[in-house]
């Protein structure tokens, strides 16, 4: 990915204000209101629909067993086993927000660490933990994902293992720059002579630092992973069926998509929208959280 | 400068033998036995045994991944086990395929991507801007199987412009190449407006301006040119990406690059195929991040040499 | 629907005299004109001792010819290379006399040696061959094997003209296995010089040649002049186009740029096609020799017992299944095709009944049901049948969890008998000749569950084993008693219920206006999708 959060090293800011500021701007509300609308689906699906995402109904499929187009009974029509696509897509709003947290949260734990190991240890140790770090990245991340999860009996933690596998170089690369500047600045030395351990200084002055950058990063990731997610789910080799993703959804029916369109474009434009709102709110918080970058606007 | 490339080279060589290692050991460790999807389902234990010691498969790992390593370096990708092709056959031939489609990718993202870019920074503030900027979120924000199937949907079977999928001519690749590179002309119309924006508060903008000359010179002559250059770096790093989008858009397409080899291989555990796209592929990758890292310091001579 | 002939009345024990060509060519057929397949898959090879795949079988045999044939559209035996051949008493020596004049596609005649050469090349263990194991009944198998020999010692050239081979026990298959295209003629100069590209550079005495190939895009076959049937092949060639998606393939035919669609009507397409009068006409819908079924492991609990595989086989609504796969299948009741000879009509098998399912479950002691888990390959339709047959046992109290994996994935649990319950979609058993023993021994039989065989519900019955022997002890593979044999054999295992026969798959290929020819070659059991040879154009 381009675009890189450099955050400088400031002190930290006060979470009111930052909210303050979020929220004056129009498209990070229209990206949270969409997270929230998608979270509460995903919350409370059991109370808001009818049918059960798995039960295959006998009225869900035409009489020559084609599925049936939203409107009336089904509000966003059925599926090719005659599942109600509402019931599936609210449930599957589960499986991406899981994976993509989880997921992204793994990544963003992995990248962290060897980032701040790398960048404070410095010497040999940050040098071959930054090597692997470029060896992960030569890797073509999808290949990869792909053949971990075919290899490996795919399920949803799987699933959000082999994301996180491949996703967590971007977060290590910016925390270890983030973690060399700031280990250099002259208030770290000074606390060293004036006898704080390693992990002091790590904990007290270094990860504070960090925390705007691991912010927008985190929120960012999700995006990527809500896309991975959802990519690897259309080829096969994502949740285990009968648990609905929005991606497998699209699996299961992309062969109908003349006939039965809506089985496509109702979950692909669920995911575009998801991977938006997190793109939109995560790119905000950068502007709010990174003085620097205001004045490009 | 010699010194540096150097350095970098070999970087290069060392990072590509660890992405051989790892994936040969996971395609080792997997559940899967190749050598019974060869044998048939008809074999004799005799068969498959005989097979098995055939392809060096009842080797520890470390002699197997010598093996290997060997034919590596002189070209020798072994040979696909349903196949019984040599993989680096198999590959030369749908290479070329995978490279068109990128390069159409490259050149969809840079023509939308910059031009919207510009234009975006132009208008700066006002409501054209902020619309293009939305619409660079969701470009990236959009899973390309679904634009992919969309434009096919609607330019290809509704209204019958492009074909539908296949490979052969011009219009075949317009589609594909467009769903590559949607993505990408969302981050690059971002950077291109920023960059543009930082150029035009520049002096020499200013000294131009008051000089008298036409905007469109000043635009084409003075401003894109120096916008321009901090992008081209990042086009080596969009190669890596494409490694991975070419699988769906050759799926969705049918169009008959390495992308589909390696998916279909993978289904099969066709190991020496999926052995030899990994490679191919990264060693694209490793070549573009190479190729950014050298421009780079001509480019912006402020950026050291490290 | 076309019923196939179940037996043939005409296989004889002694010598078969040349005068008796059973099929009459097609007095409407006209020579010349090139057609288009298409195909999802690249070509994997046209090595004939190589390609198992449904896709490559039919071009090989194209290209190819053994000492036996099929006629046309049909699964009756009839003379390939071989003009006429001789069986022995006990069943254990066939002499085959060859044709004169058969030239390979490089110009040289082919001779005896040739057969020998290629009999000896798909059984050496170099030549890796997935079909080396159906030549295990000829004397010297065992030890070329297991390298002691390099050479068959059963297989003998008597004079260029005739080739005499002796088996090591009579085996009622020999002469399905004759036709099969492991044991194709090949010429021993072009496959040495190609080496291990054979596959992508055949040289055969088929009735077509390879005249193009670009990997990944197309194949061209071109009409072999001087091929030795009389009249055919009509087609002067065919090109296969390849990457071609189903969807996109039919959509060409509608607007005639392509014949047939080798992968078939994609299931989206399939209501839209049908319901036009226009289109529907050029649908041909055929059986194949194929079973989609349910395996049951019986080693793993609590299949053991017999009362819970019943159940298991009395939850499944077939027609349910079958509607997902948009009704292009007929419910089975047996491991046998209704096509194969041997398949016992107006069996009854396990009527669907929910209720007696629970019933016998009770028995077995399981009224609060049971856990266990279905593996199924992850392509669809796969999938979505997996679903189907889950919400079916639910109904009875069990509750299964699904394992989508890749198909290697799946059949290495099978072979290791890890999986309880495998849905066999996309690696269900395909015959690879038209004989009822080809659906035992390695999937029913005890040979097959070893370590990594392919007998993935571990049935094991050593009665049933020796019945089946004795079944393919017989010379003459269609006679009646044999087929009765059979027969029982089928219905004690369903006795045993070791699996659930789901459906027998329909076949719907789909030609476009120009093609012609009878509608049996367009559903040929034995050349998939379409028999090459005998199909023409009409313009």
């Amino acid at each position: 990915m381009v675009d890189t959060a450099h955050v400088p090293a400031q002190a930290p800011i006060a979470a009111a204000s930052v909210l303050h500021r979020l929220m004056r701007r129009k498209l990070a509300l229209f990206g949270l209101a969409i997270i929230a609308v998608v979270v509460g689906g995903a919350i409370f699906a059991p109370w808001i629909v009818r049918y059960a995402p798995n039960e295959q109904l006998f009225e869900g499929l035409t009489l020559q067993g084609a599925p049936m187009p939203p409107g009336g009974e089904f509000l966003m029509g059925t599926d090719l086993l005659g599942r109600d696509l509402f019931s599936r897509m609210l449930y599957g709003a589960r499986t991406s927000l899981i994976i993509g947290v989880v997921a992204n949260g793994a990544a963003l734990t992995i990248g962290t660490l060897v980032g701040i190991t790398a960048g404070f240890m410095r010497g040999w140790v940050g040098a071959i933990l930054m090597r692997f770090t470029d060896l992960m990245m030569a890797f073509p991340a999808l290949l990869l994902a792909i053949c971990l999860a075919a290899i490996f009996q795919p399920s949803l933690w799987i699933v959000a293992m082999v994301i996180a596998l491949v996703n967590w170089v971007q977060t290590a690369r910016v925390v270890y720059t983030e973690t060399t500047s700031l280990a250099e600045r002259e208030f770290i030395a000074a606390e060293r002579t004036l006898g704080a351990s390693n992990t002091r200084i790590l904990l007290r002055h270094i990860l504070p630092h960090l925390v705007p950058t691991l912010i927008v990063w985190g929120t960012l990731g999700i995006s990527v992973t809500v896309l991975l997610e959802a990519t690897l789910s259309f080829l096969g080799v994502g949740v285990q069926p009968p648990t609905p993703s929005w991606g497998n959804i699209i699996f299961e029916n992309q062969t109908y998509f003349q006939a039965a369109p809506w089985l496509v474009f109702i979950p692909g434009a669920a995911i575009l929208l998801l991977a938006l709102a997190f793109n939109l709110v995560g790119d905000a918080l950068r502007d709010v959280l990174d003085p620097t970058q205001r004045g490009r606007d | 400068m010699a010194g540096y490339l150097f350095r970098r080279i070999l970087q290069a060589a060392l990072i590509l033998l660890g992405v051989s290692f790892i994936t040969f050991v996971l395609l080792y460790v997997l559940p899967a036995d190749p050598v019974r999807q060869i044998a048939g389902r008809s074999a004799t234990q005799q068969t498959v045994e005989n097979i098995r010691q055939q392809l060096g498969l009842d080797q520890p790992l470390l002699v197997q991944y010598g093996r290997y390593l060997a034919g590596l370096v002189q070209g020798d990708l072994g040979r696909s086990y349903l196949q019984r092709t040599e993989v680096s056959t198999l590959i030369a031939s749908r290479l070329p395929a995978s490279l068109l489609l990128m390069a159409g990718g490259i050149l969809c993202e840079l023509l939308i991507g910059l031009t919207l870019g510009v234009i975006a920074a132009l208008y700066r503030g006002r409501p054209l801007d902020q619309g293009l900027m939305v619409t660079s979120f969701v470009a990236v924000s959009a899973p390309q199987f679904v634009v992919g199937l969309l434009l096919l949907y609607v330019f290809a079977v509704q209204l019958g412009w492009f074909p539908i999928g296949g490979y052969g001519t011009l219009s075949h690749l317009v589609l594909p190449a467009v769903t590559l590179g949607i993505m990408g002309s969302g981050w690059y119309s971002r950077m291109m407006r920023s960059s543009m924006i930082e150029v035009l508060r520049q002096d020499y903008i200013r000294t131009a301006r008051a000089k008298g000359l036409t905007r469109g010179r000043i635009l084409f002559r003075h401003a894109l040119p120096n916008a321009i250059l901090p992008i081209i770096a990042m086009i080596g790093i969009d190669i890596g990406i494409f490694m991975g989008g070419i699988v769906v858009v050759e799926s969705v397409f049918g169009w008959p690059g390495i992308g589909q080899l390696a998916w279909q291989a993978i289904q099969r555990v066709d190991i020496p195929i999926i052995m030899g796209v990994t490679m191919v592929s990264a060693g694209f990758i490793v070549l573009g991040n190479l190729l950014a890292d050298i421009v780079t310091p001509f480019i912006d001579p402020r950026i050291k040499m490290r | 629907m076309k019923k196939l002939l179940c037996s043939s009345a005409l296989m004889l024990a002694f010598a078969l005299p040349v005068a008796a060509q059973e099929y009459t060519p097609d007095p409407n057929a006209t020579p010349g004109g090139m057609i288009t397949i298409t195909y999802k898959d690249d070509v994997a090879t046209l090595d004939p001792a190589i390609g198992y795949d449904w896709q490559n079988w039919s071009m090989i045999k194209s290209l190819f010819d053994g000492l036996m044939d099929y006629v046309p559209g049909t699964t009756e035996l009839r003379p390939g290379l071989a003009e006429s051949y001789e069986v022995s008493e006990d069943g254990t020596v066939f002499t085959f006399t060859l044709r004169q004049g058969v030239t390979f596609h490089n110009g040289r005649e082919m001779t005896a040696e040739d057969v020998k050469y290629s009999l000896d090349r798909v059984t050496l263990p170099e030549t890796q061959s997935p079909g080396a194991g159906f030549f295990a009944s000829i004397q010297g198998f065992d030890e070329i094997s297991s390298g002691e020999a390099d050479t068959l010692s059963g297989v003998e050239v008597v004079d260029p003209q005739t080739i005499r081979i002796t088996l090591s026990r009579p085996d009622a298959t020999f002469l399905h296995v004759m036709a099969l295209n492991f044991a194709s003629v090949v010429p021993q100069e072009a496959v040495e010089e190609a080496g291990a590209d054979f596959g992508k550079s055949p040289v055969g005495t088929g009735a077509f040649k390879l005249a193009d190939w670009v990997i990944g895009q197309r194949l061209v076959f071109e009409k072999n002049e001087d091929y030795w049937r009389e009249g055919v092949p009509y087609l002067d060639g065919i090109n296969f186009e390849v990457g071609q998606e189903p969807v996109v393939a039919l959509l060409r035919l509608q607007q005639g740029e392509v014949d047939v669609p080798g992968d078939g009507i994609p299931p989206a397409k399939f209501q839209e096609v049908m319901n036009d009068p226009d289109q529907a006409a050029r649908v041909v819908e055929g059986g194949q020799l194929h079973t989609g079924y349910i395996t049951l492991n019986v080693n793993i609990e609590p299949f053991d017992q017999l009362a819970v595989r019943e159940a298991v086989n009395m939850a499944i609504n077939k027609d349910r299944i079958i509607q997902v796969i948009n009704g292009r299948a007929v419910p089975a009741n047996q491991p046998l095709p209704p096509s194969m000879p041997g398949y016992t009509e107006g069996f009854d098998g396990f009527a669907y009944d929910p209720e007696g399912a629970k019933g016998k479950l009770a028995e077995a002691g399981l009224e609060d049901g049971f856990t266990t888990q279905l593996y199924v390959m992850n392509t669809d339709p796969n999938p979505r049948i997996a679903q189907a047959i889950q919400q079916d046992l639910r109904a009875i109290g069990v509750d299964v969890e699904i394992r989508s994996l890749a198909q290697a994935n799946v059949i290495e649990a099978g072979g290791a008998g890890e999986a309880p319950m495998i849905w066999s979609g996309g690696m269900a058993w395909i015959a690879d000749f038209p004989d009822p023993s080809n659906f035992y021994g390695p999937i029913l039989g005890c040979a097959g569950t070893g370590d990594g065989g392919w007998n993935w519900s571990k049935f094991c019955d050593e009665s049933i084993d020796a019945m089946a022997t004795e079944a393919d002890s017989f010379t003459d593979p269609s006679a009646p008693e044999r087929l009765e044999l059979w027969s029982e054999v089928y219905q004690r295992v369903m006795a045993e219920a070791p699996w659930v026969p789901v459906f027998n798959e329909q076949r719907y290929t789909m030609k476009s206006e120009r093609m012609g020819g009878d509608d049996a070659l367009y559903v040929d059991p034995v050349s998939i999708p379409v028999n090459y040879d005998y199909v023409y154009v009409t313009e």
